[in-house]
C-alpha cells in the first residue's frame, strides 16, 4: 500500500514541478474559465440585477469546460514523446500512476476554483463566500467526481487521433449526475435562506458518485491502458 | 517484486487490430547475449511485436515467456526487468536530465542518489545534468534515454527504431553501448528498417514482412542483399 501511495506522489509531484516551469496548463485552464464567467455575467446579469440561481450553474460550467481543456492538455503531454508509455512499462501499480494524474488534475482545479469563486460571488452577488464550510466539501467532492472520470478517458483516449473530440463526447454524459449534484448542492446553498440540510444530502449523493467513478476507474485503468 | 530470465521465446503470436492482422503466427527465441535485429519495411509489424514484448500490447493468440513466467500472467513483475527504448524517447522535455532520471529511478524503486549520476556520466551528460532535456540534441536525448532504460538493468532491452536522426558519432556510441550490454548478458532486440546501421550491429536476424516471420537466423556481414534475397524468395 505504501508503495502505491509512494508512485501516485511521485507522479503527482512530476506533473507539478513541469507544471510549475512551464505554467502553461494554469494559465489556459484559468483564462478560460475567467473568460466563460464574463461572457456569462454579460448575459445573465441585466441591469445589476443577476438571474436568480445563475450562479450556482455558472461556477459547475466553468468547472466542467476548463477542467476538460486542462484534461487535454495534461495528457497531450504525456503523448508528446509517449512518456505515458514509459509510465505504464514501470513494474509500478497501473491504478497508482491513475491516482497520480487524477491528483494533479485536482490540485490544478482546486486552484482554479480558488479564483472562480470569488469572482462569480462578486459578478452574480451571490453568497457563496458566506457558505464556504458546505460549499467546499461540495466544491472537492464534485471536482474529484468530475476528474475521476476525466483522468480516465484522457488517458483512454491519448492515442485516439480525434481525442479533442471524443473527450468531451464521452466525459459529459457519464459526469451529468456530478455536475446535477454539484449545481443542485450549490443552488441549495444561495437560496434565501440557505438549506444545508439539503446541500448535505447533495455532498452524500456526490460522495457516493466519487466512490463509484474512482473505484470502476481504477479496475479499468490497468486493462484500458493494455493496449 | 521482479523475475528473473535469460530467455525469451515468442510462441505462434498474433495480434490484430480489427480486420487488419499486424503479426501473425510469429515463433521466435532469443536468449541472453542475442542482439537480435527485427528487421522488415515500414508496417511489417516490428513495432507490434516490440509493443507486445514490452507488455504493453496484448497478443489476440500466442505466448509469450520470460524464461519460465508467462507474459500474461505474471507482467507486473517481468515488467521491471524490460527496458524499452523507441523512436520517441520517453522523457519529459520540460524536465532537466537529472530530474528526468531522478523520476524514473523512484518509479522503479531504485535508490536514484546512487543510480542517477552514473547514468548522468555513461551518457555523457554530467556537464549538462541540470539543463532541461527540450535544450538538448537528438544525440544528447538518445544517449539520456538510452541510460534511462537502463536505469533498472534491464534484462531484456528493446529498441524501436533507435538510431533515427542520429549523427554517425552518436550512432556508434549507442551501437557500443548495445553490444557492452549484450557482452553483459542481456537480451537486445531492436526493431529497425535500417540495413546499414543493422549490419555488423546485430548477432541474429528475424526479418518479418506483412506481419509473418519470413527468416530467423544468424546475421552474417551482407545484410542488405541478403535481406533483398530473402524477400524476393518470399
Amino acid at each position: 500500500m505504501n508503495v502505491f501511495f509512494n508512485i501516485a506522489f511521485l507522479v503527482f509531484k512530476k506533473d507539478f514541478t513541469i507544471e510549475l516551469k512551464s505554467r502553461e496548463i494554469v494559465y489556459t485552464t484559468l483564462l478560460f474559465a475567467l473568460s466563460c464567467i464574463l461572457i456569462f455575467s454579460l448575459t445573465f446579469v441585466v441591469e445589476g440585477q443577476p438571474l436568480a440561481e445563475a450562479a450556482a450553474g455558472i461556477v459547475w460550467i466553468a468547472i466542467a469546460f476548463s477542467g476538460t481543456l486542462a484534461l487535454g492538455r495534461t495528457f497531450e503531454r504525456e503523448r508528446y514523446s509517449e512518456t505515458l508509455r514509459a509510465l505504464l512499462i514501470a513494474p509500478a501499480p497501473r491504478a497508482a500512476i491513475y491516482v497520480g494524474k487524477l491528483l494533479g488534475m485536482v490540485a490544478l482545479l482546486a486552484a482554479a476554483e480558488v479564483l472562480l469563486v470569488p469572482l462569480v460571488a462578486v459578478l452574480f452577488q451571490a453568497n457563496l463566500l458566506g457558505q464556504l464550510p458546505l460549499l467546499a466539501p461540495l466544491l472537492l467532492l464534485g471536482t474529484i467526481g468530475f476528474a475521476g472520470v476525466g483522468t480516465l478517458f484522457a488517458a483512454m483516449l491519448v492515442r485516439a487521433r480525434t481525442r479533442d473530440v471524443l473527450l468531451p463526447i464521452l466525459l459529459y454524459p457519464i459526469t451529468v449526475p456530478v455536475m446535477i449534484a454539484g449545481v443542485r448542492g450549490t443552488s441549495a446553498l444561495l437560496q434565501d435562506p440557505a438549506e444545508p440540510a439539503l446541500a448535505i444530502m447533495w455532498i452524500g449523493i456526490l460522495a457516493s458518485f466519487d466512490v463509484v467513478f474512482v473505484t470502476l476507474a481504477l479496475w479499468t485503468f490497468e486493462p484500458l491502458m493494455t493496449e | 517484486m521482479t523475475t528473473d530470465f535469460d530467455r525469451v521465446e515468442l510462441s505462434n503470436l498474433s495480434r490484430r487490430f480489427g480486420r487488419r492482422r499486424a503479426v501473425w503466427n510469429v515463433t521466435l527465441a532469443a536468449q541472453g547475449r542475442d542482439i537480435l535485429g527485427l528487421l522488415g519495411p515500414n508496417g511489417a509489424g516490428k513495432s507490434t511485436l516490440i509493443g507486445m514484448l514490452a507488455t504493453l500490447v496484448a497478443p489476440s493468440s500466442g505466448t509469450i515467456r520470460f524464461g519460465t513466467s508467462d507474459a500474461s500472467r505474471d507482467s507486473a513483475a517481468i515488467r521491471g526487468r524490460i527496458g524499452l527504448l523507441a523512436h520517441e524517447l520517453h522523457l519529459y522535455p520540460e524536465l532537466t536530465a537529472r530530474q528526468n532520471l531522478t523520476f524514473f529511478a523512484r518509479l522503479y524503486g531504485l535508490d536514484a542518489a546512487r543510480i542517477v549520476p552514473a547514468a548522468l556520466d555513461a551518457a555523457g551528460l554530467t556537464d549538462r545534468a541540470d539543463d532541461d532535456v527540450s535544450s538538448f540534441s537528438r544525440g544528447m536525448r538518445q544517449r539520456l534515454a538510452l541510460e534511462r532504460a537502463l536505469l533498472h538493468k534491464p534484462r531484456l532491452l528493446l529498441l524501436d527504431e533507435p538510431f533515427t536522426g542520429l549523427d554517425d558519432r552518436a550512432v556508434t556510441l549507442v551501437s557500443n553501448r548495445l553490444r557492452e550490454l549484450a557482452a553483459a548478458g542481456a537480451i537486445v532486440i531492436v526493431a529497425t528498417h535500417d540495413l546499414d546501421l543493422a549490419d555488423g550491429l546485430v548477432t541474429r536476424v528475424a526479418l518479418i514482412r506483412d506481419g509473418k516471420l519470413i527468416a530467423d537466423e544468424s546475421a552474417a556481414p551482407g545484410l542488405r542483399t541478403r535481406y533483398r534475397s530473402l524477400l524476393a524468395s518470399a
